[in-house]
Parts: structure tokens; sequence; C-alpha cells
């Protein structure tokens, strides 16, 4: 390609106002997707008055006030939502990643009767949405005792995350050479031992993709919390701002606040992992 | 010394295979898997009086055709029929024009558009939902005087509060929020064409709109099959952007209520209505059939049909 358009000068110039036309478009998408997510940010900061006054503007040394974060922080127990979610998602993404694995290195690796069955099994759950089960899991959650505990939660988000992870990681564990494992069943090291010490490192960067597609879903999920444990103590950020925003519904700067809480740190962890997610989508991973 | 090559008979009781599979299988299992087939067999059961007893099919039967049952439940269905026409007419085109876009080569700055373009996908539908209520919002009037300065304002309206147009203002919502996933997958498939075929049809004078329409086009379209079916199931699962924007009774008039919220009304019950797990289920069950077939015309039809090109 290079060699060509360097002899075809024509196609040169095209480019040009093609690549200003191209910029432009996605530089107008860029400010159609964050300018929801900006507006509410900066008036969060801002007093009630200026909100509606000058919604577009930055606040200023009149206008800047955390009023609505003290409220927030008053009114509600955002540190608790945070630290249940952040519990929860941990324990179910580590949890999905470790027996995800373990379950994808015994489907791969071991020829058994009822592999194709359990393999299909799996599958399945990928396309067919764990809500639809919520009847049956809520009286099962009831008869277990489990109604309102973080372990409810993490026990469904690891049935929930399960099948896409057996998936991704089946398929990295077939890229990794027989010769490998074989090497080490001549050695008669454990099977134990060739899964820990052998597989489990060379998985590392499949699971890294596999836990920001795993983890997502669960930080911002509504319907288990809303269902499974909808009490104060156990409240995820998600429902939390979904009830707090719901019952103070007319303090602007509470509500607006509220969602800034709840918005700016998963953009900036998204910040940090961006390249990792971006690459896990593009890389093939999800086909 | 492959496990595969010994026999029944010879081999000790596998104790690894348990080990490796057994935790991740039962939890699958018992939370996922049985769930989902005790909801289906429930579908077939009434419970009165704390007792339940077998019905049959008539649960579902009730939700067809029953007078204040399938009112409901067809208004439900037809919406959400509306909401993933609208993601397929609006979500894919856009997501496949940015995803052509950002993928033109030596494009400066495409990593930065593709984050921040993706950035909404991340957050939390209810988050999402919240923030357009706000923008939408009369009281604020951000939408309004936005429309003023470009001078559509005479068109502003109340669009969420709205029976007419309630609905299709969350589904642009919906498709506001997602774009970045097809944006994503497409462009992720045109990166893996390789540029001497491309190039082939440079060189045989194709300009770039046949380029596009008779090279790259027909070598995405498994990944646009792709992303059709994952909106589809997406779509008729959706619960937390109604239920965060317009509540359970999916208002004004249930003219927003989708399969999911209809499901969460009718197995927790609302206003007068007692919530029933029966019926519930016979909805979870449907919402089931519904996915199910969608998936299946996709596996056996499109992407039967679709040949896969691997590079």
């Amino acid at each position: 390609m290079k060699l060509f358009s360097r002899f075809i000068p024509s196609s040169r110039m095209r480019q040009v106002p093609k690549s200003v036309t191209v910029h432009a478009v996605l530089l107008a998408y860029t400010v159609i997707a964050l300018f929801p997510i900006i507006v509410v940010v900066i008036n969060a900061f801002k007093e009630r008055r200026a909100i509606f006054r000058d919604p577009l503007g930055l606040p200023d040394s009149d206008s800047f006030t955390l009023v609505g974060f003290q409220q927030v922080l008053l009114r509600s127990d955002f540190g608790l939502y945070s630290w249940n979610s952040l519990v929860v998602t941990i324990l179910a993404v580590g949890l999905v990643l470790l027996l995800g694995a373990m379950a994808a290195w015994a489907l791969t690796e071991y020829k058994f009767k009822g592999n194709l069955l359990i393999t299909f099994l799996f599958a399945m759950g990928i396309m067919i949405p764990i809500r639809l089960g919520t009847v049956s899991i809520l009286s099962l959650m009831v008869n277990l005792d489990l109604v309102n505990t973080l372990t409810a939660l993490v026990l469904v988000y690891i049935a929930q995350g399960l099948p896409l992870a057996v998936y991704i990681l089946s398929e990295f564990v077939r890229t990794i050479p027989k010769e490998l494992t074989e090497a080490a069943r001549c050695d008669s090291v454990s099977e134990y031992k060739i899964f820990f010490c052998v597989i489990l490192p060379l998985l590392k960067p499949a699971m890294a993709t596999v836990a920001v597609f795993t983890m997502i879903p669960i930080w911002n999920d509504l319907w288990f919390p809303l269902i499974l444990a909808p009490g104060e103590e156990t409240r995820t950020i998600t429902l939390g701002v979904q009830q707090f925003v719901g019952q103070y519904v007319t303090d602007w700067n509470s509500v607006l606040s509220a969602l800034t809480l709840a918005i700016v740190p998963v953009l900036i962890l998204y910040t940090i992992f961006s390249r990792q997610l971006i690459r896990g989508l593009t890389s093939g991973a999800v086909k | 010394m492959t496990p595969s090559n010994q026999h029944d008979e010879k081999k000790p009781f596998p104790w690894h295979l348990v080990f490796f599979l057994g935790p991740g299988l039962l939890i699958y299992v018992v939370f996922s898997v049985y769930p989902l087939l005790d909801t289906l067999v429930l579908s077939l059961f009434n419970e009165q009086q704390g007792q339940s007893h077998f019905v049959g099919l008539q649960n579902f039967i009730t939700l067809v055709t029953d007078d204040t049952w399938s009112q409901a439940f067809w208004n439900a269905l037809g919406n959400n029929f509306k909401f993933f026409a609208i993601h397929m007419l609006v979500q894919n085109p856009i997501g496949l024009l940015l995803a052509v876009l950002l993928s033109s080569p030596k494009l400066r700055l495409s990593g930065t558009y593709r984050t921040l373009i993706f950035m909404p996908t991340m957050l939390s539908v209810v988050i999402i939902g919240f923030v357009w209520q706000l923008l939408l919002s009369p009281i604020w009037g951000i939408s309004e005087n936005f429309l003023y300065s470009i001078g559509l304002g005479q068109y502003f309206d109340a669009w969420l509060g709205k029976e007419s147009s309630a609905l299709i203002t969350l589904a642009f919502i919906s498709v506001w929020q997602f774009v970045g996933i097809p944006m994503m997958l497409i462009y992720a498939t045109l990166l893996n064409i390789p540029d001497d075929i491309v190039d082939a049809s440079v060189v045989d004078g194709a300009n770039s709109f046949q380029t596009f329409w008779h090279i790259k086009l027909p070598l995405i379209l498994p990944t646009i099959a792709m992303v059709s079916i994952l909106t589809f199931v997406a779509n008729f699962n959706a619960f937390e952007l109604i239920y965060a924007v317009k509540g359970a009774l999916a208002g004004p008039n249930f003219s927003t209520d989708l399969m999911g919220t209809f499901f969460y009304r009718t197995f927790f019950g609302f206003q007068l209505q007692q919530g029933s797990a029966s019926m519930g289920a016979a909805v979870a069950t449907l919402m089931f059939l519904i996915i199910l077939v969608g998936v299946m015309l996709f596996l056996f039809f499109i992407q039967r049909r679709i040949q896969r090109f691997q590079f």
C-alpha cells in the first residue's frame, strides 16, 4: 500500500480533505458521547442558582460548592455502598477467573464422558441470560437463608460470569503447545502442579481480558441487588444511587453529586484499563 | 500417558477432574442451570392458598388471551420489538460508520476517539438513565436551550413524559450508550482484513466506496450478524433503563413497558395486583423462548449462510 500511494499522487491529493471529514465526524460523535456526562459532572460542583442560570458554564469562585456531595454523604452511606460493590465485584471476578480457568483446563485437556455435554451447557449460558431464572434463584436464596447477603450476589455473579470465562479461556488453553504438559507428565509432575505452575501463569493475559468483561456487568448491575439484597447493609453502589436519586429527585445538587460520585471512579478505572479492555475486545476474544 | 489413552477399568478415579471441574460446574448448575429449568417447570404450576398444583399450559393461555393479562403482555412484547428495531436501525449503522471511519489508514488520534466514544458504554444503565432524564428535563432546559440555539426550539417537548415519544426516547438513550459495542467489534474485524485484498481492489481501479461495498462489507457481515444477536438478547432482557427512568410501572400509561419490566411487575406485584411466582415464571419462560428462537434463527440461518473468512 505504501509503495502504491507513492506512485499514485492523485490518491494522496484526495486524502487531505477526506481526513478532515473523518476527523470532523469522529470529533462530533466524541462530543455527543461525552457532553451529557461532562454536563452532569461540572454542575455537581455548582450552586443551585448557577445550575439553572448557566448550566454549561464551569464552576467559578462564586458558584463553586460541595454542598451536594455533603448532602449525599450525610443522607446515605455511599462509603458502605461502594465497599459492598467492591467486595462483591472482586470476590466474584476472582472466583470466576480461578474456577473458569480450572474448568476450561479440564474441559479442553481431559477426555471423559460428558465432556461435550458440559461444554455445551456452559456455551448455552453465554446466550441465555441468568436473570430469566430469577424466580427460582430468589426462592433458592430464601431456602439457603442468603437473602440480603453479599454471598448471594457473589454466587449468582459467579454463575453469570463463568460461561464466557470458560469459553474464552478454553480458546487460550488450546493454543498452549501439548509438548509443555507432556514433558511435565514425563517428569511425573502431578496434574495439579501442571495446572497451577505451568498453565495458570500462561493464561494471565487471557484472564485480564476475562476480568474486564466480567467486572463491568457485575459492578453496573441493578437487577440482582434489587431482588436479592435490597437491604441498607448490603446495598451496592448502583442500587444505592438508584434509591437515592429516586428519593431526593428534586434536590438537584444532591442528585448531580450522587451521579458524579458513581461516574467518576468508573471513568478513572476505565482510563487506566482502557488499553487492556480494547485490546481484549479487538483481539477477537468475543467472536 | 495422556489420560485419554487409559482404559476405563484400569483408570483410578479421576480426582483431578473433580477438583478442576467440580467447583465451577457446581456453582453454575445450582445458581444458573437449575433455576432456569426450575422456572420452566414452575410456569406449568399455579399456587393457590400456599398450595401449588399442575395446570399445564394454563398460565400461558391466561397471559396470551385473558383480558387483564393479555393487554399488558402484547403491549410489552410489541414495545420490545419497537425497542429492538430502533437499535437495529440506528445503533448498528452508526456503529458501522464510526468503525469504518476509525479504521481509515494512518488516522491520527484514532485510539483517543475510540476510548472516548466507548466511555458511556462502561457506565451503569441506571446512571445513564438518570443523566438523560436530567438533560431532557424541561425544568433544567438544557436540551430546550440547545435546540433554540440551532433554530429548532419549537420542536422541543417533554419527550420522556409523553406516551407517544417516551419509548422512542428511551431507545435512543440506550442506542447512545451502547453504540460503542458494534463500533468496537466491527472495527476489530476491519483491522483484521489483510491489506493485500484491499490493495488488489485499489489496483483494479475501485474507489473507496466500491472497495467498502464489495470487499469490506461482505467480510464484516458475520460480525454484524453477531452484533445483531447480542443486541437482540440484550434488548429482550432490558430492564434497568426503564426502571430507573420510569419506574416499575413503565409510564406514562405503560407506554415504555418492556418484557423485563413486565416480568418484574408480574413476579413482585404492583399497586393492587399481587405478585405471583408462577405467572412470573411463565413470563420468564416466554422471554426464554423468544431469546432461544432468536439465537437459533441466528445460528441456523444467518451464521450458516455467511461464510466466515479466516485469515
